[in-house]
């Protein structure tokens, strides 16, 4: 910072000379006074665009910055009139060095910013998004593919799989899981049963809420609720933890060193998804149960050995298979999402944010199109 | 002449240990000042706690005059303003383009229209000698040495009086070493600078530094210009600058001055 002792505001003075004009530049062209000397170009643009500007005194500056060496080197360029940029003469020597190095850069005209069509830029956009869906399935299905792969080379070679990762994901996404997994779909079982003794009542169906909570809880919703929930809870960290380490380059190095990725992490992770979810469905599909079954005791004066009698009725063995046949599935899907969501992170800490977000959005809507098919295919095969 | 840091009886520590204990220097106006010293002698816990990012267990800092851990936020403010820090593995905003760095602290301090935004950003740009195609790039784009220049470029944002540079040549060929020694070289001179830097780098001490610091057992045991250092008898001065790869630059250093 070349500071003189003379912190003056800064001045233009403008005079006219048979036509041209000339400017007197003083005082402080800092970056303190920086609204100032903006206004002053402005000025200056406005009264000298016409004319030929001849020369900018700078003899009267005090203080010299890059800011005010900048807007100084734009001085010279504010007339439109043909001829040679204007000269910055007087300048005091001790600011020589900082001017030139400014205004070797600054001069330089930059490219106008391109002009685009509204509607090509939509199609644009449009395109581009089509595009990266699906570019998203194919990288999905080489995902797939890939734990295919290393799953079967592991069945091959048993001694290569990592059990001690897979178990350390196990504890992580199944066992740490269950209180949260108990509570909600607690909750959404008393909250079925309760909405379905409000209504059956009207027509004096009570008995019927035990029907709905056994086949819902079962069949669709156990299962689902929990998969949502693991996406959301283990989707998103595998996502972070994969997106964290590609951005180290922590996968590069397995790579070099002859290893796997898929192998090493993203295999004991998958596995760990694919035992902890039907565990989590059941645990989870129990707990909705006895809150339903509480809910019809106390907000519905039903005994629990009628519920637990109309129960046995109501629901076969069916009805619990086809909730428990989906899990391990739905757990593949999410562990696929989440992992290839993860390689996909670049080098920002944005895009780690991003990919983390698409894996639990894709994971989901994924988990309920699954669900969606196995709900056609189990009514084709009359389960 | 101006002394713009003025460190005395500096003891910083963690629980038990004891990193710096009783450091005492001074850094004078447009001046480049280096500090060496061994892998953990505590030469980064110095410049941090400088920087106010550590804790001061004993002793004053005093910085651009202000001694900061009396001085209110507001002064403290002001001052960091005057300051620019280029961290060792840059520290750039990884979500934002390489342009948009450099914008960032002129956006948070100064109400600049959004033309001359650019204007300055590109010139400070150019100036560490960043190219006009790279300036949309994002910091994960960039190699170590054009990483080290953008860190330069957003330290020198602000047009600050003091700069603090924590091993600006590590990780860089000596080619790309030599060029950033001479740009900070250059820069020093047309900015008006005062440089405080941290280094391994012998060359860079040789090549740029004015006065040079020697940093051993938590203590200063050398300070002043190159040949004063060069005549130090401690021992880790004597083997790191006159050891197996200083010892050839020593010579020409000294033929040089004779």
């Amino acid at each position: 910072m070349l500071r003189s002792a003379a912190a003056r505001p800064p001045s233009l003075v403008q005079t006219e000379l048979n036509g041209s004009i000339s400017l007197a530049a003083a005082g402080s062209w800092t970056a303190a006074n920086v609204h100032e000397l903006e206004r002053f170009i402005e000025e200056a643009r406005a009264t000298c665009g016409g004319h030929r500007l001849a020369a900018v005194g700078a003899g009267g500056i005090t203080e010299l910055d890059t800011f005010g060496a900048t807007l100084l080197s734009q001085l010279t360029l504010v007339s439109s009139t043909a001829g040679p940029p204007a000269r910055i003469v007087d300048l005091e020597d001790r600011f020589v060095d900082l001017y030139a190095q400014v205004h070797r850069f600054s001069a330089v005209p930059h490219a106008p910013a391109e002009r685009h069509n509204d509607l090509v830029v939509r199609l644009e956009a449009l395109g581009k998004a089509t595009v990266s869906a699906i570019h998203d399935l194919a990288s999905l299905a080489a995902m797939l593919g890939q734990i295919c792969v290393a799953f079967t080379r592991t069945l091959l070679r048993p001694s290569s799989f990592r059990l001690t990762s897979a178990v350390h994901h196990l504890d992580r996404v199944a066992w740490q899981a269950v209180p949260i997994i108990l509570l909600i779909t607690f909750l959404i079982g008393a909250i079925i049963a309760q909405q379905g003794i409000f209504h059956f009542r009207k027509f004096g169906a009570d008995e019927y809420v035990v029907d709905m909570v056994g086949i819902l809880v079962l069949r669709e919703i156990g299962v689902l609720i929990v998969a949502i929930m693991v996406a959301g809870r283990s989707g998103s960290s595998y996502t972070a933890e994969l997106g964290s380490m590609k951005m180290r380059e922590e996968i590069d190095a397995l790579q070099t060193m002859g290893l796997d990725p898929v192998e090493v992490l993203i295999l004991p992770r998958v596995i760990a998804l694919i035992i902890a979810l039907p565990i989590l469905t059941f645990l989870g599909s129990m707990s909705a149960l006895y809150g339903g079954e509480l809910v019809c005791w106390l907000y519905g004066g039903m005994a629990p050995d009628i519920f637990i009698a109309r129960l046995k009725e109501a629901i076969s063995i069916t009805h619990f298979k086809v909730g428990m046949i989906k899990s391990p599935f739905m757990a593949l899907v999410i562990g696929a999402v989440a992992c290839a969501q993860g390689l996909k992170v670049k080098g920002s800490s944005e895009s780690l944010g991003l990919e983390t977000t698409a894996s639990v959005v894709k994971a989901i809507f994924l988990v309920i199109v699954l669900d969606g098919v196995f709900a056609i295919f189990f009514a084709s095969i009359d389960m | 002449m101006d002394t713009l840091i003025s460190v005395r009886d500096l003891v910083v520590g963690f629980g038990q240990r004891t990193v710096l204990n009783g450091v005492s220097f001074d850094v004078r106006q447009g001046e480049i000042f280096g500090f060496v010293g061994g892998s953990g002698s505590g030469k980064s816990v110095l410049l941090r706690t400088i920087i106010g990012l550590l804790p001061v267990r004993e002793g004053t800092i005093e910085v651009l005059g202000t001694e900061l851990s009396q001085a209110s936020e507001q002064a403290r403010q002001a001052i960091q303003r005057r300051w620019g820090v280029l961290f060792q593995q840059g520290a750039l905003f990884s979500s934002l383009t390489v342009i948009q760095n450099v914008q960032f602290p002129l956006r948070e301090f100064l109400n600049l229209s959004p033309g001359l935004l650019d204007d300055i950003a590109r010139v400070k740009l150019e100036m560490v000698g960043i190219k006009a195609d790279d300036h949309n790039k994002l910091p994960s784009e960039l190699s170590g040495g054009m990483t080290k220049r953008v860190a330069l470029a957003r330290s020198l944002a602000m047009d600050p009086e003091l700069v603090f540079l924590d091993e600006p040549t590590s990780g860089l060929d000596p080619i790309s070493a030599g060029d950033f020694d001479e740009l900070i070289k250059t820069l020093q001179k047309t900015l008006g600078l005062t440089v405080f830097m941290i280094t391994h780098d012998l060359e860079t001490l040789h090549a740029v530094c004015d006065r040079i610091g020697v940093l051993a057992d938590g203590k200063i045991v050398a300070c002043g210009p190159m040949e004063t250092i060069l005549k130090s008898t401690h021992p880790w001065a004597v083997s790191y600058f006159h050891g197996r790869r200083g010892g050839a630059l020593a010579a020409r250093h000294l033929t040089k001055a004779e």
